[in-house]
């Protein structure tokens, strides 16, 4: 009996301590929550010399950052997922998706090294000259060549996610009975239509799962895209050449300026929607990822 | 007169008539095994390349110095990161003295003595835990200790990378523990056991070698995080052992550094990079070598 209720202590401590961080964040945002209400959301300034906090900007380089990484990291992962499955040699199954797996050990500040120091000024003597020349009449592509900015941050995301997805698509698909493929492949069907008919309409709740906790992954990594992002809100527009911010680089910028008062109050609510939105996201993904059944290994 | 009856060619049943639809299936059938193929080499590629990179990078920097000297005042040459190494492994140490009982406990819970919607409460709790941004936690333990403390400080640090092992400790010991067979639990308390002593002595010692792959596999994820500690063990360019204390680690001096306008400085930041992804891969091939990864196959 002593030893049940000492494990209930530890577990309640663990329970407290979620409560607690959610607690903080609310308690010590609320002088900007009182003070601005929605507006700090629509606000374009982040300006603690005349205490005017908005994070429009942020709120947009998160979002498309997060959706560029999408995007791109969809496509690769669950393809990968498919042919590590589906079409790989035997002998080769485990060491590559062990290799994909390690993509998601790689520390995210070995990422952003790699992203400073390699990625953005190969992007703006090479990448973006490129990509303004052959699609230039696309929004997306104008401006000036920054080689730091929401493009950078974006490519450095799409491999960031690529693991997680491959790794739940792979496990999910994992899960598909046999006896549906083989019943498939009876019928006269190409290896395709296997996939098509019978292993994705059966993997795409757990497959949307991997993708929404990609999604929350994307939303709230924080060193890797500080690093690259170039942290300078400019106004926005379509382009992703343009530098900007992210939610979390503004609580890594400028947590170590924060005065008391609304500015510390600030950086603290930039972290509360960090947590809001990255929480909704994980919810939706683990209930769609626990309706697949017993899914998700270490690296989940 | 022999007449020879010659048989109509008769098709073979098993092969496809060659119709124009029959060849569109083919052809978006080796289409995705093309894109399937491209995706997975994508992946290997980008791997392969950013270790090649740092490996190429860093390694002309890794000497004697780099392990027993701390940072030269900027753009000095010489110098080390010895002080970012111990600072890591203190804040690592730290963070498994919080991380790790709460972690196993949370797992033992889980899966002895959790029923009903409680322990699926928690289990979700603490999955969703684990999708949390780290920078959260790293603001959690500033406003919780640095903030009163009015300094940065290894404890704060600590604490922020414990709550980070939480739910990794937790959810690969539940699933460990839940291995072990129901006989050896009924086994010994038809010997008179407890249920505790059930737990300590026979349960978990099953279970031994899977809970330390979870406990080796969270340490090797916090000892790479960054953004927590900015705000809470914040750096520090001299050795310290304080943990009240600014206390430096690696992946911060690495941040530092990166961004840095001194080449000497930049060469360390990738020859500390090297350090760190290869004590990471390493621990890695290690757990996958240890569970038998290596060998199980995926269908």
């Amino acid at each position: 009996m002593l030893f049940r209720g000492f494990t209930l202590l530890l577990v309640l401590i663990v329970v407290a301590v979620i409560l607690g961080v959610a607690w903080i964040l609310v308690s010590n945002s609320m002088p900007t929550i009182q003070h601005f209400g929605l507006s700090f959301l629509s606000n374009q300034a982040f300006d603690p010399v005349h205490n005017i906090f908005g994070v429009a900007p942020a709120i947009f380089g998160t979002l498309v950052t997060s959706a560029f990484a999408l995007i791109f990291a969809v496509p690769i992962g669950v393809g990968t997922a498919i042919f590590l499955v589906d079409f790989c040699p035997r002998p080769l199954q485990m060491p590559l998706s062990f290799i994909v797996e390690l993509l998601a050990a790689v520390p995210s500040v070995i990422y952003g090294l790699f992203g400073f120091l390699v990625l953005a000024p190969w992007l703006q003597t090479s990448g973006q000259p490129w990509l303004q020349r052959y699609l230039g009449f696309l929004p997306f592509f104008q401006g000036q060549f920054h080689g730091l900015g929401l493009l950078a941050a974006g490519m450095i995301l799409v491999i960031m996610v690529l693991p997680l997805i491959t790794s739940v698509s792979r496990e999910v698909i994992l899960t598909t009975p046999t006896a549906q493929r083989e019943a498939l492949l009876a019928l006269g069907s190409t290896r395709w239509e296997v996939i098509r008919y019978a292993v994705l309409p059966y993997s795409r709740i757990g497959i949307t799962g991997g993708v929404i906790l990609a999604l929350g992954r994307a939303l709230g990594e924080t060193m890797a895209v500080t690093m690259v992002i170039g942290n300078q809100a400019s106004a926005i527009s379509p382009s992703l050449f343009s530098t900007g911010y992210t939610l979390s680089s503004v609580i890594a910028n400028q947590f170590g300026e924060a005065t008391p008062g609304l500015f510390f109050s600030a950086v603290i609510e930039a972290g509360l929607l960090v947590f809001i939105i990255t929480l909704i996201t994980n919810v939706i993904a683990r209930i769609l990822i626990y309706r697949m059944g017993r899914v998700g290994g270490l690296a989940v | 007169m022999s007449t020879v009856v010659e048989n109509p060619p008769v098709a073979n049943p098993f092969q496809p008539p060659r119709t124009a639809h029959n060849a569109r299936r083919r052809a978006s059938n080796i289409l995705i095994i093309v894109f399937s193929l491209l995706a997975t080499a994508f992946a290997v590629v980008v791997l392969l390349f950013l270790l090649l990179y740092v490996l190429r990078a860093g390694l002309p920097f890794i000497n004697v110095a780099l392990f027993t000297r701390i940072p030269t005042p900027n753009g000095e040459p010489g110098g080390g990161l010895a002080n970012s190494i111990q600072g890591s492994l203190i804040l690592v140490g730290l963070a498994s003295l919080f991380g790790i009982p709460l972690g196993l406990f949370t797992g033992i819970y889980l899966s002895e003595f959790g029923r009903g919607s409680i322990a699926l409460g928690v289990r979700f709790l603490v999955d969703v835990l684990n999708g949390i941004p780290t920078i959260i936690f790293g603001l959690f333990a500033w406003i919780f200790i640095v903030v009163p403390q009015q300094s940065f400080s290894g404890l704060a640090g600590g604490v922020a990378l414990g709550i980070i092992m939480i739910p990794i400790v937790a959810r690969t010991s539940e699933e460990v523990l839940r291995l072990v067979p129901k006989e050896l639990r009924e086994a010994s308390l038809a010997l008179g056991a407890t249920e505790s002593r059930t737990i300590l002595r026979v349960v978990i010692p099953a279970a031994r070698n899977g809970i330390i792959t979870g406990i080796v596999l969270a340490m090797a994820r916090v000892a790479g995080e960054t953004a927590p500690l900015l705000m809470t063990a914040f750096g520090n360019p001299f050795f310290n052992s304080d943990i009240t204390q600014p206390m430096d680690a690696l992946p911060l001096r690495i941040f530092n550094f990166a961004e840095s306008p001194y080449p000497a400085q930049i060469n360390q930041a990738y020859a500390g990079s090297l350090v760190l992804i290869v004590l990471i891969l390493l621990t890695s091939f290690a757990i996958r070598w240890a569970t038998g990864g290596f060998q199980r196959s995926g269908r």
